[in-house]
């Protein structure tokens, strides 16, 4: 076969889009609720996710982790162990790390097993023959210490709080607007240490092949993940690969490189054999990711007329010594709403307990649903509609910084939503029931900013008229493998079944990865910028501007001229790259996506149980790829809203930092029984600042806002206010009468 | 020691050096069935769900050399690359999953499940526990052992419907 025929095509989004290509292609797929081409292999178990389809004579690791909460080691019984059946190795090397890699960190994170942060810690990797013989010297390992629990700090109550002068902001005068406002509320909210629980438990197998490292491994950000991974090991990034085809969910708790790629990795080169590392669930809780528990004031005021004319959101949140990222729970909170008074705060408390890292949405997802409480408790004291009171206060323009909005579409999505839920009848608070249920129903708004990373693909159109698409893009879930292959096949006019995309590949070009809800936008923009440049060379044999071309089921045509794509090839491939920037529309306008969620719950009076009954949402986020991976990111993201909301908590042992609760049985997610039917609506929506696509995300905004939604439900169903998430049973016991 | 175990109908002499081999552990490394996952290994997430002579149940919680001479269904068990049970097409066109990581627990649990309900055992959300009736929340209830974090619940329970109501 002869070399495929290369172009180029990189865009960055320095202006407004003017061309919309995908509303003028006529493919008919972008758009569509197709199904997801890799759905036979999940719904078969043939998907092959990273603990799978291991090399030959793979060996396994364990992890030895601290059972101290504080201190270092200084010692270990490695003979002990290195005796007992099948043990290979019992590695204490000071490369292994501290916690994961934060999101894009692209180093390693803090390394070194010899000083103990927090327990759960690892501190040595124990690799032998199969999986049960390392478990087991796992478990028969004893360290020895230089304990100094008793200096650890492992509550934010005694937590030292940093306070970066950066992340701090004051406009107007908030304290003098709140003694003057006709109408105020000044209220104080926690939410809890949370898990992104993925279903698959992060696992790595590594292997050498001639000084090359190839980790299969369960991650959302290859590039990053390469550069991590090399980091932490002394060696060259093109030394690394990282295969990572289907990954289990990430929820954020994949973003950077975790101890089992860097455990399995040392332990393959000491062994010289491949070794696997899947960790246990209880592993995965305790030395992964946390989301970062958060005490928030609200302080919100607003005039006879329900104009706000005060917002002051203050958060204290926590992270290990020494890690930089901080939840940003304030993220929304200066754009959404007017007043001229505002004050954002923001306080760091170092606390020795597992790294907080990002989780669905960071900032946003429990930012929004307290700000939204209290706009709920400001309109019941200004005897507003909580609708009508949003409805007045959204801008013209970002209220913090006067830049203007990309587009603005929450009210609309406020009206409609109101209007498909039924939302006029709302009962006054504590007035319906239903035998022993008490019904309620509450809103929320849906907030969270839209961004736009680097990212490149490479679309190959072969002689025979199919094409191949690839990046090192992963599919969490997201439907990654779906709108990819619909962009590639929309752009050359080919059906859905002559292109293939192939994933999760490091060596293939980098993407963006998958996080902060950017993935289908930059992923998607470098396919349809590859694809567009094979276009360009067909426009070219067609003779015609690639503005008269058009492309269909294999067929190109301009004006009454139609040629076969196979008889324009002439026997050549085109091999297009695209590129995608952020550019200076990310800096000029206030990109956000919008969203009006709506809730009805029903309130046990005899046991303070809530049921969510109803859940409906209207979203405006720019083209819907594929409405039907699109609603079910969303459905996904209210349900992660209905367990914050309910039952969704960290416990920890304040006398050591301990995860008490630190397996599927202990922290509740929500199960089936916990889910009713969900009503998802999108507008009729482009953004042309966003990108090329005019495409924006979908998956984190999903959850920013329903447990506001939720907990307003619950206060319109009981005529109580909780401000404690997740409201559980006896919360809501202790204050029904 | 060695057992026989047969698997989606074909029969395995497995030989297990270390009777701490779980179930679920001799499928996915000694006879190379990853279709079934492992999302905890406590029994509290469901990805793992087999069918043991027709029963579905949870191969983390079980070792292997209890079954010697059993017969065990895995989602590789169900349906064929050619021709998806209805159960499985179901679930693609309501797209009853995302990640897909317990997709395969969550089929072979769904399956064993209508059978269940089909020789009238009650749940917790049975009215009438002499004989239930083919309800969504019988269906919530009766797939609430089989976790989804990605959270396609909805569609799970509309795939189960629709697969259920399709003709054998």
């Amino acid at each position: 076969m002869p070399d495929p025929i290369e172009l180029t095509l990189r865009h960055q989004m320095n202006s407004r889009d003017e061309r919309n290509l995908l509303d003028h292609t006529v493919q008919g797929i972008v758009g569509s609720p197709l199904d997801r081409p890799e759905g036979p292999l999940k719904v078969r178990g043939t998907a092959t996710y990273a603990d799978e389809d291991h090399p030959p004579g793979t060996v396994y690791g364990w992890l030895v982790r601290s059972t101290v909460g504080k201190g270092w080691v200084v010692g270990l019984n490695t003979s002990e162990l290195r005796a007992m059946p099948g043990v290979l190795a019992v590695i204490r090397d000071d490369r292994l790390i501290r916690n994961p890699a934060q999101g894009q960190a692209g180093k390693a994170p803090y390394q070194g097993p010899a000083e103990v942060f927090y327990k759960g810690q690892p501190i040595a990797v124990v690799v032998a023959e199969t999986m049960e013989q390392a478990r087991d010297a796992a478990l028969a390992a004893r360290a020895q210490y230089d304990d100094r629990t008793d200096k650890g700090v492992f509550t934010p109550e005694r937590a030292s709080y940093e306070t970066p002068p950066k992340k701090q902001a004051t406009q107007g005068d908030l304290d003098k607007e709140m003694d003057a406002a006709a109408f105020r509320v000044d209220l104080e909210y926690t939410t809890p240490t949370m898990s992104h629980s993925a279903m698959e438990p992060h696992a790595a197998v590594a292997w050498w092949e001639d000084g090359q490292l190839k980790v299969r491994g369960s991650y959302q950000m290859l590039k990053h993940n390469v550069e991590e991974l090399a980091d932490a090991l002394g060696i060259s990034p093109k030394k690394v690969r990282i295969l990572s085809p289907y990954v289990g969910g990430g929820f954020g708790s994949k973003l950077g490189i975790s101890h089992e790629a860097v455990g399995a990795a040392i332990a393959a080169q000491k062994v010289g054999r491949p070794v696997a590392i899947a960790l246990h669930r209880r592993q995965v809780y305790e030395t992964t990711m946390r989301r970062s528990e958060s005490r928030q004031r609200v302080r919100l005021a607003c005039d006879r007329d329900g104009q706000l004319t005060a917002v002051g959101h203050e958060a204290w949140v926590s992270n290990l010594p020494g890690e930089r990222f901080s939840e940003p729970v304030t993220q929304a909170t200066p754009f959404t709403y007017r007043g001229e008074n505002r004050l954002i705060g923001h306080h760091v408390g170092r606390l020795n307990i597992t790294a907080a890292g990002s989780m669905r949405a960071p900032g946003e997802a429990i930012g929004v649903p307290v700000t939204e409480a209290a706009l709920d408790e400001l309109a019941e004291a200004a005897g507003l509609c909580p609708v009508e009171l949003r409805l007045r206060n959204i801008p013209d323009k970002d209220p913090t910084t006067g830049k203007p909005y990309s587009g603005n579409r929450l009210a609309d999505c406020l009206r409609r939503g109101a209007e498909s839920f039924g939302w006029a009848d709302r009962p006054q608070p504590g007035t319906r029931r239903d035998g022993e249920w008490l019904i309620g129903m509450g809103m929320t708004s849906a907030i969270r900013v839209n961004m736009l990373e680097n990212s490149a693909a490479r679309v190959t159109l072969a002689a025979d008229g199919t094409a191949l698409v690839e990046t090192d893009m992963t599919d969490i879930g997201t439907g990654s493998y779906a709108i990819l292959t619909q962009i590639a096949a929309e752009v050359l006019g080919l059906p859905m079944d002559r292109v293939t995309t192939m994933l999760g590949d490091s060596d293939l070009p980098a993407s963006s990865g998958s996080g902060g809800s950017f993935g289908a936008a930059s992923a998607g923009s470098s396919v349809m910028l590859a694809a567009q440049a094979v276009r360009d060379r067909l426009a070219e044999r067609m003779g015609c501007d690639p503005g008269e071309l058009t492309l269909k089921d294999g067929t190109a045509i301009a004006g009454n001229r139609q040629r076969q794509i196979v008889d324009l090839l002439a026997g050549d491939s085109l091999q297009g790259t695209g590129e995608i920037e952020p550019g200076t529309t990310s800096q000029d306008h206030r990109q956000a996506c919008w969203g009006a969620q709506f809730a009805e719950v029903a309130v046990s009076s005899v046991t303070g149980e809530v049921q969510v009954r109803r859940l409906s949402a209207v979203f405006a986020t720019g083209r819907i790829l594929n409405p039907k991976t699109a609603r079910s990111q969303c459905i996904g993201g209210m349900i992660f809203g209905i367990g914050q909301a309910l039952h969704e908590e960290v416990m920890t042992d304040p006398r050591d930092g301990g995860f008490v609760n630190r397996d599927l049985a202990e922290y509740h997610i929500p199960a089936n029984l916990d889910v009713p039917h969900i009503d998802v609506e999108f507008l009729d929506d482009r953004d042309p600042y966003a990108n090329p696509m005019q495409a924006k995300g979908i998956g984190e905004l999903a959850c920013c806002g329903t447990a506001g939604a939720i907990v307003n439900a619950i206060a319109n169903a009981t005529g109580k206010r909780f401000h404690h998430f997740p409201v559980t049973l006896d919360k809501v016991l202790a204050k029904l009468d | 020691m060695e057992i026989s175990l047969t698997v989606n109908g074909a029969q395995h002499r497995l030989r297990l050096d270390d009777p701490r081999v779980t179930l679920l552990d001799a499928l996915r490394q000694h006879l190379g069935l990853t279709g079934t996952k492992k999302g905890c290994d406590h029994g509290q997430c469901g990805a793992c769900t087999v069918m043991l002579d027709g029963r579905r149940m949870n191969a983390c919680l079980s070792l292997a050399v209890m079954h010697d001479g059993d017969a065990i269904t895995t989602i590789e068990g169900i349906g064929t690359a050619e021709a998806l049970a209805p159960m499985q097409a179901a679930f693609i066109r309501h797209d009853g999953f995302q990640c897909g990581y317990c997709t395969p627990g969550q089929i072979v649990s769904a399956t064993a499940m209508l059978d269940e309900l089909r020789q009238g055992w009650p749940s917790q959300m049975s009215a009438d526990l002499t004989a239930p009736q083919f309800t969504d929340d019988e269906i919530r209830e009766r797939m609430s052992g089989n976790l989804c974090r990605c959270s396609c619940y909805p569609n799970i329970v509309d795939a189960i419907r629709d697969a259920a109501e399709a003709p054998a």
